[in-house]
């Protein structure tokens, strides 16, 4: 059986797998990461995102194999070692972003590469086009969409510029 | 899924020789498409070529040719100055492609090489020019697209790069999504350039991609949203579904290409 | 610690495990030595099956077991229940065929569970699914309820003759049609409310258990596993309630979709008990769609009588309702007491009759999903008091506000059978106006225009009836289990508390709300509160969470509980202090001599309930633990105005919401900012309805829109923000004050929307538009009207 090599929330696993396990699959059934969730088999939920290599990517359309050599973070990693939450984690807790938590990992680490890639700032036009990729049953994306918002100066560590609310 | 062989050569020959091998055997490039085909067991490699190890993943701009190596990422494609400076309706196209998440994955040479009917960057490789090269020959835009999830590829052939030709005038790509899998429902992109003007629809069309030859000499007479204004196209070869009948999509046709033209310039 | 009373938006306790990945829903959880189960599900929509041949599977990698109906049926297994008998209107009782968990015979729809495979992993499971041999020979298809009494149509079930399950109605018709005879303007209008698949985003998952003494543990994604133990250990699989533990984790969304009592709940715990060893299965998105139990699909007429003043006279409704291929749980409560009931709407209407036919068709079966008849009646009324407007010329607010059950005629009783206790449909109008400011909406509508697009506006009215329900009231229309609730109080020693609520959170946000109640109760910090939910091994009972009840009758339940230990709490205190029990009064968690300043803490109290030394041991038990049954005496009421203004790509018939206004009225609000969180995700699925969302089969029975490339989900760029507002009449029979808010979002909205599509379109002489109001549906009258329009 091949085997794969990857670093997960900075610890490094060597993994036999399938050629067809998904990533997915390594994370909650090999190392036990539950929090990362399937929520359709056609690629469309986002309940399964995670970064690899930084970038915010479907476990599920990803062969385990394929990251071989990858850093990846899932949302069990965000959280510092003492507990401290992210800043995207913690707006979503102050602005009511999550309500039965199912899709709640894949769109918190969707979102948080969402503002990484908009050091310019993001509008909420922007945010709710850059979760095309995340679906939410519960919420009505209202406040996700403000939590999205008010983590953007908390991660690049200044206001947004106004241009771009 | 159904297991299969995975192998991640390290370069295009060998690449090419373990598809030529095994008729069974499929290539794996960003796997945005690929793969949930795969879950759905609707096909059953026996192996699967990984085309990650290959590199080919750059951009160039030099002289009259913008270069995107094939394993170029959408997002890549979205986000790159040279992109950007000669063909910024291309980013744009790329960066409508899908979600973050698969323009972070999916790329060009596999787009193209599965032909997808609604995938949006064979309205731009056919309505720029562009040439396909692989790893045995180059290949005219107009030769490649041969039919719904059909090309000029031979067994065993692979894209390397796409090659679009400089400079380009004007273009833009206009897209109505569908509404549920945001794939193109009709993409219409609109260029001006060294291969003329050209006008190429993507998701509308029972045979994929196609030129609309009377849009495209209405405009090379007279570049403006006007010229196009109450020509028709004929519903008969186009898609139809839940989300829109082929006379809807013939009717969008006309909106998008009258936009891409005024937002061409 | 900040404010956390009653009214306050405090933050969510369970947030804390979800945003670190640290929930545990269902298909989280690792047994040892566990199974995985795949079921085999017919491809076929309508089909007898000739033969199953299991060898191969069985004989493939890994494989322990393959089960077929024919294995359950010769151990004595049942069919899947259904909770509420409908009567038709001659009395007798609605047509109520077997639903076999696994098929025997015949196969009824696309997703039918025929065979169970399970194995050692899950892909073999899966690889050794596809070796099974089922010989099917098709029978015809009935796709939907036109097709299920065409005359002639084939039978869904050979037994039930014309498909019909029931044939019901409600309400006098002989009034409304003498009040019909007289009146001066009578308006018709045909619609359909679109069927709708729920997508909880957690697809549905079961692990069955048994241990050696033959105890069984289903884990389960249910609203409700109470119920689920109830069901599928009495009429299922016939296990005694003290040997079945039902647990329903933390669950990922339900939406009426995990009510259900589901097949795979009792393949997994029955096949478990034969193999002893743990037996999971979890839904596959594309399972999901096919199994799930589906919602809406109502084809109605509705007809008002008015006088000359607009006054409503009489309102008659005919509908048509799809049960899918089997009565799913509740299915046939939907259209008749969760439905045409409702038909009163927020007006004086005083005469009203509906008549229901339910029908079977070969597609999955059809149930309650979030606000289940209330979103249809409120829908039909809504686009018929517009429509009224539109062929009348009367204003479309004006003739609202003329029809309304003023505020002061409460308790209202309604022509079809419930009694209204309070609401106040003016407040909430004048609230919404003004939130949305209606009355600048022609500038905005002309701006539009001058920017090529098409503005409308429209609003909806509504009452829904929820914080379900009276036992003896249901009892008596069909309900086969009281709808009352339970609580129980455990003050632990150190004052501390934990409640065990028979309800269920699945996003609902119980342990905050219920925490914030119990600590504004009994005067203890919230962090000293924990909620208990989800476990019939901890619960002492429940009937779950759906029809918003859970604040309203678990919630009151909650309190009654709290009085008991107040109570008892008092007795004690009067001991320990010496004094009568009529002097204690309890206040901010302490019990005080009243008149004086001598007083004991809670945690005191509670410790001597523990340490029984100095106690009155002769008359009170020891310890402070208090259950509370809670059978509410009526409904409740919520109501409000909700408010969709949309724009139109009149190229492409896009719409667009571009503002969005609820004002609800909900009875007293706990915690704000859960109460406009579940506002806003039920208007979302109510924007999906009306704009999106479609389950579609094709009409030879197969699902068009299998999966998300086809049923189309509302994303974030599909809504807009929403404001939520609220205007507050308590609910006079429950001790909260408490209406509930789950289902208000998603009850108001769809009416709302497509009244603003269709006063977008009001220049294209459109009358009506069916839901879903998509784009090409958009375009097409665009195009029909633009020669209308061009010749004025």
């Amino acid at each position: 059986m091949p085997q794969v090599s990857l670093t997960v929330n900075g610890k490094a696993h060597k993994v036999e797998v399938e050629g067809r396990t998904l990533l997915v699959e390594l994370l909650r059934e090999k190392l036990g990461l539950t929090g990362t969730h399937v929520g359709c088999d056609t690629s469309q939920c986002g309940a399964c995102v995670v970064h690899v290599d930084g970038n915010s990517t479907k476990s599920c359309s990803m062969l385990a194999i394929q990251a071989e050599g990858c850093s990846i973070t899932t949302i069990e990693g965000l959280a510092k070692a003492d507990g401290t939450l992210h800043p995207m984690q913690e707006m979503f807790r102050e602005h009511h972003a999550l309500q039965c938590g199912f899709c709640t990992p894949g769109m918190v680490m969707s979102a948080i590469d969402l503002v990484k890639m908009h050091p310019q700032g993001l509008s909420e036009a922007e945010i709710r086009e850059g979760l095309e990729g995340n679906l939410c049953r519960c919420t009505g994306y209202h406040n996700i969409v403000k939590a999205i918002a008010a983590a953007w100066p908390l991660m690049h560590g200044h206001a947004m510029p106004a241009a771009a609310e | 899924m159904y297991d299969f062989a995975y192998h991640k050569p390290a370069n295009v020959a060998d690449a090419a020789k373990l598809l030529a091998a095994d008729g069974e055997a499929k290539a794996l490039a960003g796997g945005q498409t690929f793969i949930p085909v795969l879950k759905q067991r609707l096909n059953k490699p026996s192996a699967v070529i990984d085309l990650g190890g290959l590199g080919l993943s750059g951009i160039t701009l030099a002289g009259n040719t913008l270069t995107i190596q094939a394993m170029a990422k959408h997002g890549a494609v979205a986000a790159s100055a040279e992109v950007k400076k000669a063909i910024s309706a291309l980013a744009t196209l790329a960066g409508w492609i899908g979600d973050t998440q698969v323009r972070h994955r999916g790329t060009i040479g596999g787009s193209l090489a599965n032909n997808d009917p609604s995938a949006c960057y064979p309205a731009a490789v056919l309505a720029l020019g562009a040439t396909i090269k692989t790893n045995t020959r180059s290949i005219k835009a107009d030769d490649f697209f041969q039919g719904m999830f059909t090309t000029a590829l031979e067994p065993g052939e692979l894209i390397t790069a796409v090659e679009f030709p400089l400079p380009v005038e004007k273009s833009a790509y206009e897209k109505f999504r569908n509404p549920a899998s945001r794939y193109a429902m009709v993409g219409v992109f609109v260029a001006k350039g060294p291969a003329g003007v050209r006008v190429a629809i993507t998701g509308a069309g029972q045979n994929g991609v196609f030129r609309h030859a009377e849009m495209e000499a209405a405009l090379a007479k007279n570049w403006s949203p006007e010229a196009i204004v109450g020509i028709k196209t004929p519903a008969d070869d186009l898609n139809s579904d839940i989300h829109g009948s082929a006379a809807y999509r013939a009717h969008l046709i006309g909106v998008m290409a009258k936009r891409a033209v005024v937002a061409a310039g | 610690m900040g404010f956390e009373g009653i009214g306050a938006s405090v933050k969510r306790k369970e947030d804390g495990r979800f945003l670190a990945g640290r929930g545990n829903y269902v298909d989280d959880m690792r047994q040892t030595g566990q199974l995985h189960a795949v079921i085999k599900r017919s491809d076929r929509p309508h089909a007898k099956i000739l033969s199953i041949d299991t060898a191969a599977a069985a004989a493939a990698p890994g494989v322990v077991a393959v089960y077929t109906g024919a294995d359950m049926a010769a151990e004595g297994i049942g069919g899947l229940p259904c909770g509420w008998q409908i009567h038709n209107k001659d009395g007798s009782p609605m047509a109520e065929p077997p639903h076999p968990v696994l098929a025997v015979g015949k196969v009824r729809h696309v997703g039918d569970s025929v065979a169970v495979v399970i194995a050692e992993t899950r892909q073999q499971a899966k690889d050794a699914a596809e070796l099974l041999v089922i010989d099917y020979e098709d029978l015809p298809a009935i796709a939907s309820v036109r097709d299920a009494v065409a005359p002639g149509a084939a039978r869904v079930h050979d037994e039930v003759a014309d498909n019909q399950c029931y044939d019901w109605h409600i309400g006098d018709k002989a009034i409304v049609d003498a009040a019909f005879a007289r009146a001066k303007h009578v308006v018709k209008l045909d619609l359909l409310n679109n069927r709708l698949i729920p997508n909880a985003m957690e697809p549905r998952a079961a692990i069955g258990d048994c241990d050696v003494a033959g105890n069984y543990t289903l884990y389960t994604t249910s609203q409700n596993p109470h119920v689920i133990r109830l069901l599928m250990g009495a009429f299922v699989l016939h296990i005694p309630e003290h040997q079945l533990r039902v647990v329903a984790p933390d669950v990922g969304g339900g939406f009426g979709s995990k009510i259900y009592h589901y097949a795979e709940e009792a393949i997994v715990t029955w096949a478990a008990g034969k193999l002893r060893r743990p037996v999971r299965w979890t839904a596959e998105r594309s399972e999901s769609f096919i199994t799930d139990a589906h919602g809406r699909d109502h084809d109605s007429t509705a007809e008002m009588a008015l006088d000359e003043a607009g006054n409503f006279l009489a309102l008659r409704v005919r509908s048509l309702c799809n049960m899918g291929a089997y009565l799913s749980t509740f299915g046939p409560a939907v259209p008749t007491y969760l439905y045409a009931t409702l038909l009163a709407g927020v007006y004086k209407t005083p005469a009203i009759y509906a008549e229901v036919r339910a029908v079977f068709t070969n597609t999955v079966p059809v149930d309650a999903y979030r606000g289940a008849g209330r979103p249809e009646a409120t829908y039909l009324l809504e686009r018929l008091v517009d429509t009224i407007a539109h062929d009348t010329g009367l204003d479309r607010v004006e003739l609202r506000r003329r029809n309304f059950i003023p505020a002061d005629a409460f308790p209202y009783q309604t022509p079809v059978a419930l009694q209204y206790d309070s609401g106040d449909y003016v407040a909430t109008l004048e609230s919404a106006l003004k939130a949305a400011d209606w009355a600048g909406f022609p500038a905005r509508r002309r701006a539009a225009a001058a920017r090529g697009k098409l503005r409308g506006i429209g609003m909806s009215t509504y009452v829904e009836a929820c914080g379900i329900a009276p036992s003896h009231v249901v009892g008596s229309l069909g309900a086969r289990a009281g709808l009352y609730e339970v609580a129980e109080i455990r003050v632990h020693p150190t004052g501390s508390v934990s409640v065990f609520t028979g309800t269920h959170s699945h996003g609902q946000g119980h342990e905050t709300t219920f925490a914030q109640l119990i600590a504004a109760q009994l005067g203890v910090p919230m962090s000293q509160v924990d909620v208990v939910h989800g476990d019939t091994a901890k619960i002492p009972f429940g009937m779950g969470t759906y029809g918003s009840r859970s604040l309203p009758v678990g919630g009151s339940a909650i309190v009654k509980a709290v009085d008991k230990i107040i109570a008892k709490g008092k007795k004690i205190a009067a001991h320990l202090m010496e004094a009568s029990v009529d002097d204690i009064e309890f206040k901010d968690g302490k019990f005080t001599v009243i008149g004086t300043d001598r007083s004991k803490a809670l945690a005191e109290i509670s410790l001597a309930a523990y340490v029984p030394h100095n106690y009155p041991i002769d008359e009170l038990e020891p310890g402070l633990d208090e259950t509370a049954f809670y059978d509410p005496k009526n409904f409740t009421f919520p109501g409000g105005c909700h408010i969709c203004e949309i724009e139109i790509d009149a190229d492409t018939g896009v719409p667009h919401v571009v503002n969005f206004v609820a004002v609800d009225d909900v009875g007293r609000v706990i915690n704000p900012m859960i109460v406009e969180g579940q506002v806003q995700g039920g208007v979302a699925q109510g924007i999906g309805q009306a704009l999106i969302e479609n389950a579609v089969y094709d009409s030879a029975g197969q699902l068009v829109t299998g999966s998300f490339m086809d049923y189309n989900m509302p994303r974030a760029d599909n809504v807009p923000n929403i404001h939520v507002g609220t205007e507050t009449t308590l609910c006079t029979h429950n001790p909260l004050g408490v209406k509930g808010c789950g289902e208000v979002g998603a009850i108001g909205s769809p009416p709302a929307v497509i009244n603003a599509v269709v006063d977008a379109l009001s220049d294209y002489g459109v009358r009506h538009i069916d839901m879903p109001a998509s784009p090409q549906k958009i375009w097409s009258i665009i195009q029909a009207g633009r020669p209308a329009l061009a010749a004025e």
